[in-house]
């Protein structure tokens, strides 16, 4: 039998390649322009601004990063650090408190689950959060407050728990039964079947981390301190100028890079994520559509 | 009391454990809720919680008489309101074609490009912004001179902003809410289509009076969810793509960049304690009221 497309088929296949195709461009779009700005010889930017193709390629920009990387390779360290650091910390908080969360033995578990989740209904706001972090705990300028404020949230926490949940009781009763205690049933056999949870939460814990800017920009003053995407905000806003080496080889038409060099900063601290991001999408929408049917 | 103290004992290990947990929410969102305090004071960072003179709701009489407060209601609610249905519809009707279209490379790939926003940092949306707009040497104009247009100074101007902050708001949240929608078409049941097939239903038809009714819980729940939201903004976003650029106040000031501005920049803790706890409050209202109407509507997606 000759399958036979309808009209209205033929139809709706057009418009839905036009209109996906264009909003996938869209999505794109932005991005091409900062790879092909970090690429555009200086002189044609100050002549002309930015354009999609660049008439003259060049690599001045990269080259001045890289004449002196120590800012950048001091940004991505504390960064590295950071991302880690806070991500396996958050992790192991989340899901300590998811488990006990999901414990019928656990009789304060309402209340418990109340008090965490009562802070997204209602919170003191920013400045007295912000006076609690430096005038109480004395945070200001330390690693301290960019690596605890984002490791716990209460969203994390419910979605830990409800994972759990969903593994059968039957498993920790026989542990239980064999003489095994709360925080062993725990490690040996909550962690391991959690593994999708965790790596689901663990993944949203390390872009967070890595993408945070807002915490440098109200707690870090001292400039070797700044984790990546702050130092690319800085630099953007001309309110901080990346080191280079470059003064050495000025002829008369060259002018060293700081547009051009602006977006090869940006393409030098996101070039991780865009690389990581076509393994690590799939954990990203199963954890979304997890949430989604959980509610 | 007494029951808590027996629990603290036999389920020690339990406590033990959710106790990191609490101490944190305890430190980082109980306290500065009693910090809530300083937006009746006139506060000074010497005198702290206990000296800062009390001076009752001068603050709010100050934030509502100067119709300050009402401005940025209105900002906040307005581009919330824009994010959401305008977000939703289109993250609807992109699930529905990406559903619906033949070509699973295709699809794969325009889905992988829809997503990527939503891992990139907002700095690197100042970049864009940067990158597309600014005067001297923004692609924007540089297009504009190569068709012979005068250049364009968006920076001196209010009417393009509200447009570029929601473009970029949709922009990022595109691939999220597409994935969301479309794990809820992938669960309608194949039977629904082979029916309406038998019955000579085109493909406009089927989405019509299946997939749109079908996909109406989940597009309500998402509003109402978003809506109970509405007083807090993407201080992100807001503030990187117009910064502290006094000039574009008008249209694009949110309560979260007016209060980012009392802590950083006029050094007002108790006007900016009192708009955040404005927000806090109001909010908590809005989220009872939508909870409420969920409850009565499907109560198994009730948050509380």
């Amino acid at each position: 039998m000759k399958i036979r497309m309808e009209k209205a088929t033929i139809l709706f296949n057009v418009i839905g390649y036009l209109v996906i195709s264009l909003l996938a461009v869209l999505c794109l779009l932005p991005f091409l322009l900062i790879i092909t700005g970090s690429v555009s010889s200086e002189m044609e930017i100050i002549r002309d601004g930015f354009k999609l193709i660049p008439d003259q390629f060049s690599i001045d920009a990269y080259r001045a990063i890289f004449s002196d990387p120590k800012q950048i390779f001091q940004a991505y360290q504390v960064t590295i650090l950071l991302t880690i650091a806070g991500s396996l910390l958050g992790l192991f908080f989340t899901s300590m408190a998811g488990y006990v969360l999901s414990r019928k033995e656990f009789h304060f578990r309402n209340p418990v689950a109340f008090i965490i989740y009562f802070t997204t209904l209602f919170s003191g706001g920013l400045i007295p959060w912000y006076i609690t972090i430096v005038k109480y705990l004395g945070w200001k300028d330390s690693y301290l407050a960019l690596l605890v404020p984002p490791m716990l949230s209460a969203w994390n926490i419910i979605l830990m728990k409800n994972f759990m949940k969903s593994i059968p009781d039957s498993i920790s009763e026989s542990a239980k039964i064999d003489g095994a205690g709360e925080f062993t049933i725990y490690r040996r056999l909550i962690l391991p079947l959690s593994i999708p949870g965790l790596a689901t939460i663990g993944l949203f814990l390390a872009l967070a981390y890595w993408n945070e800017w807002f915490l440098p920009n109200i707690f870090i003053t001292t400039e070797s301190k700044y984790p990546l995407q702050f130092l690319l905000y800085r630099i953007l806003a001309s309110a901080a100028v990346l080191n280079t080496n470059i003064a050495g080889n000025l002829s008369p038409d060259f002018k060293p890079p700081t547009e051009t060099l602006k977006m090869a900063v940006a393409i030098v601290v996101t070039g991780p994520i865009v690389f990581l991001y076509p393994f690590v999408q799939r954990f990203f929408i199963k954890g979304l559509t997890i949430g989604a049917v959980k509610g | 009391m007494s029951r808590l103290l027996v629990d603290l004992r036999t389920n020690k290990v339990l406590w033990l454990m959710i106790v990191p947990s609490l101490v944190f929410f305890v430190i980082f969102s109980y306290l500065p809720m009693i910090g809530v305090y300083y937006a009746f004071t006139n506060y000074s960072f010497e005198g702290g919680l206990f000296k800062s003179p009390y001076v009752g709701f001068q603050n709010f009489q100050f934030l509502i008489q100067s119709g300050q407060l009402y401005a940025l209601t209105k900002n906040t609610i307005l581009y919330n309101l824009a994010f959401i249905f305008l977000g939703n519809a289109l993250q609807v009707t992109c699930a529905i074609f990406l559903s619906e279209l033949p070509g699973k490379l295709f699809r794969k790939f325009t889905q992988s490009f829809m997503f990527l926003p939503f891992f990139l940092s907002f700095v690197l949306i100042g970049a864009f912004v940067f990158n597309l707009f600014n005067f001297e040497n923004g692609a924007v104009n540089t297009f504009l001179k190569g068709i012979g247009l005068q250049p364009y100074d968006f920076y001196l101007h209010t009417a393009p902003w509200k447009y570029i902050i929601v473009f970029f708001s949709v922009w990022k949240g595109l691939g999220y809410g597409m994935i969301i929608y479309l794990a809820a078409i992938m669960s309608i049941s194949d039977e629904y289509h082979e029916a309406a097939k038998i019955d000579g239903a085109n493909i406009f038809q089927r989405t019509r009076h299946i997939i749109l009714p079908l996909l109406v819980p989940t597009f309500v729940l998402l509003i109402l969810l978003s809506l109970g939201g509405i007083l807090k903004g993407q201080f992100d976003l807001f503030y990187q793509i117009i910064g502290n650029n006094g000039m574009l106040f008008e249209t694009t000031d949110i309560i979260d960049t007016y209060v980012y501005r009392s802590l950083t920049v006029n050094f007002d803790i108790g006007m900016g304690t009192a708009a955040g706890l404005y927000q806090s409050a109001f909010g908590l209202v809005l989220v009872c009221a939508v909870n409420y109407i969920i409850k009565k509507t499907r109560e198994d997606y009730a948050l509380f």
